[in-house]
């Protein structure tokens, strides 16, 4: 038995190495993704081009512009005249941000009254914008405690966020982890599916199925190499992860393989299911691609936050393996969590994989039809 | 026991009725031939034989294992290629048998003299990718991929079609010799002229056999006159002939007319009649049937047949 085991892993390596399609899903495809997450689609921002309008042009505004511009985040556009510039540099496309400074701006600042400053960023794109202004306030907050002393103002009460585990907000902690897990789930599901039902358009299972292989022979057989590859993806990711984006790993890296490992399972699982209920490669590529793909980019959390989706969205979002896999990795690389905090999530995982396998054998026909 | 026994097997995709109760044995070493045009129902059969679809209704039996309850067993034991080629297209023509081989539990070496007059001629492509083989070629890998593992049955969807002439006369020695070694061979081809080198022949059409015989018993049981005639206009001979009372069919035979009558005629007589009608006749002989005569005699919707 084991010899016919190897023999088809040898077959289906031969399939895999001499098809250039599959080749470029396979290794292509994890490169380009984690390049794109990581340098083109990115909510960090560096160089942002602001304008200020200094009503008060005096001693404390000027160094908190200076304090602005100190962070290296921020490049002073041009200094406004009058109100009716404020659009101006927007429109342009140039600036992001415009400051608004108010008169009499040293005075009250440290005679303690209240004051605002205005600031007006471009809704066109609001996750940058909300970055951006986040990232003033925080900058501002901090100027104001740089210049007065506690005594004071003992009556101000200021609140301070402090974001833990990604205090940068860096986007790369959101992408890798999210990344792995579309990766493994296009290369697993995907690659199963396609080589499976390849099988079925070329007739080829016609002539396995006439043979002394049991089913599950034929499907081990077929899934285990992709297994081996898209494992090796996972980890190629991970250090690219690491070295490149420097995303670290505080949990055990044996839990996280193991977790990686599991979810492969699971992926393959639904791509053999996939499988069983497609004729034609076409099919299984489009089913895939629909049913996979795209809920595990927009339902799991890696791109929008499941939290703020419709109630339906959400319950869909729950039944995407990908969104329990990505809690998993997060937790394990960001936060450190052992086995015991994501319990709940293998827990899913698990389940969810042996009902899909279930369903594939069961689903899985010894005959044509 | 015979190697294949098949009881009033019917089986429809949906409202159309693909096989109609057929029944026929298949002894040990024979060479059993099932001929028939496209869409009579071959494929079919064979993969309710092969354990691949399931009858309607009716037994069948493949070296004395039902192919339902047994279909295991069958698997174990039968080889099978299929109508269309179904091979790795891919994978070199040695990395192909190699694997049908591993799958069946041997290897190439061990079963090497049963494959070995086959393989002879493709090892010199051994490295080529089977994809890149010529049609010949593929049959005669499918057929070396299918005795790899020394079934007792073969089954042979349509071998030979959509090779050439010169491939399909060695492809069939090939089968003559397979049948030396006590391979009971079922083979299907739409090629009438193939009959005669299989021992027994059914004829099949619309679902439905039609006679089942030995090619030569069947020719010879043919009693009715059946006339060839030349002539250089074909098409109005035919509608002409077609008209008259003494013809039982007429159809169009490659540059000959095959004329069916109702009952002898001399030879004579048909030429100067045409002649008299201002036909121009270079020929007219009285002719053993072909297959193809006996088959179209059969069958009771001609139009479907005339190619």
């Amino acid at each position: 038995m084991l010899k016919v085991f190897w023999a088809f892993i040898k077959k289906e390596f031969y399939h895999i190495i001499r098809d250039k399609r599959t080749l470029l899903i396979l290794f292509g495809m994890p490169l380009a993704q984690i390049l794109i997450f990581g340098y083109a689609v990115t909510n960090e921002f560096k160089d942002a081009e602001i304008d200020i309008l200094d009503h008060a042009k005096d001693e404390t505004s000027k160094q908190l512009i200076n304090h602005l511009q100190s962070s290296g985040n921020f490049i002073v556009n041009s200094n406004l005249i009058s109100e009716n510039e404020l659009e101006t540099g927007m429109k342009a496309g140039k600036s992001k941000l415009v400051l608004v400074i108010p008169n009499d701006f040293s005075k009250d600042f440290y005679a303690g009254n209240p004051l605002k400053i205005q600031l007006i960023a471009d809704g066109s794109d609001p996750n940058n914008a909300n970055t951006l202004v986040q990232y003033v306030n925080d900058m501002v907050r901090k100027f104001k405690t740089e210049k007065v002393s506690a005594g004071l103002n003992p009556f101000q009460i200021g609140v301070e966020t402090r974001m833990i585990y990604n205090p940068q907000l860096i986007s790369a902690y959101n992408f890798v982890p999210g990344t792995i897990a579309l990766i493994l789930l296009i290369i697993c599901a995907m690659l199963t599916s396609l080589t499976i039902s390849k099988e079925k358009e070329l007739g080829t299972m016609e002539i396995l199925l006439v043979s002394p292989l049991p089913p599950l022979l034929i499907i081990l057989g077929k899934v285990t190499p992709y297994a081996f590859l898209s494992f090796i993806n996972a980890v190629i990711v991970l250090l690219i992860g690491y070295f490149v984006f420097n995303v670290p790993i505080i949990g055990s890296l044996g839990l996280l393989l193991l977790m990686c490992f599991l979810y492969v399972i699971t992926a393959l699982s639904l791509g053999t299911l996939i499988s069983t209920v497609s004729a034609t490669q076409q099919s299984a590529m489009m089913k895939s691609l629909m049913g996979l793909m795209l809920p595990s980019m927009l339902l799991s959390g890696f791109i929008f936050p499941l939290a703020s989706m419709p109630i339906v969205l959400q319950y869909l979002g729950n039944i995407v393996p990908a969104t329990y896999f990505i809690n998993i990795l997060k937790g394990i690389m960001l936060r450190g969590a052992g086995l015991n905090i994501i319990l709940y999530e293998v827990g899913v995982l698990i389940l969810m994989t042996v009902v899909l396998l279930a369903l594939a054998m069961k689903n899985f026909k010894i005959r044509l039809e | 026991m015979s190697a294949i026994e098949v009881e009033h097997i019917s089986r429809s995709y949906g409202e159309v009725l693909a096989l109609d109760d057929i029944n026929f044995n298949v002894e040990e070493g024979e060479l059993f031939g099932l001929i028939g045009p496209d869409g009579a129902g071959k494929s079919t059969l064979f993969r309710i034989l092969t354990t691949l679809l399931i009858a309607d209704k009716g037994k069948a039996r493949v070296v004395g294992h039902d192919v339902v309850e047994n279909y295991k067993d069958i698997r174990k034991k039968v080889g099978y290629m299929p109508g269309r080629f179904s091979l790795y297209q891919d994978l070199s023509v040695e990395e192909n048998l190699s694997f049908f081989a591993t799958i069946f539990g041997t290897t190439i070496k061990e079963n090497y003299d049963l494959v070995k007059d086959i393989y002879i001629q493709i090892e010199p492509f051994k490295k080529r990718l089977a994809g890149k083989l010529s049609g010949g070629m593929k049959q005669k890998l499918a057929l070396c991929c299918a005795l790899i593992h020394k079934p007792e049955v073969l089954f042979l969807d349509e071998p030979t079609t959509g090779v050439d002439a010169v491939s399909r006369k060695e492809f069939w020695d090939m089968l003559q010799s397979l049948k030396k070694k006590n391979i009971a061979i079922l083979v299907s081809t739409p090629y009438m002229d193939e009959a005669s080198l299989c021992d027994r022949i059914g004829l099949i059409q619309k679902g439905k056999i039609l006679k089942i015989d030995k090619p030569q018993q069947m020719m010879n049981d043919f009693k009715k006159p059946l006339y060839a005639i030349k002539t250089n206009e074909t098409y109005n001979t035919l509608q002409y002939l077609r008209q008259q009372d003494f013809t039982e069919s007429v159809l169009p035979f490659g540059e000959y007319l095959h004329l069916i009558t109702r009952e002898r005629l001399n030879t004579e007589t048909i030429k100067i009649h045409l002649k008299q009608k201002g036909f121009t006749v270079s020929e007219v002989k009285e002719i053993k049937p072909t297959v193809e005569d006996i088959f179209l005699d059969l069958s009771d919707n001609e139009e479907s047949l005339i190619k």
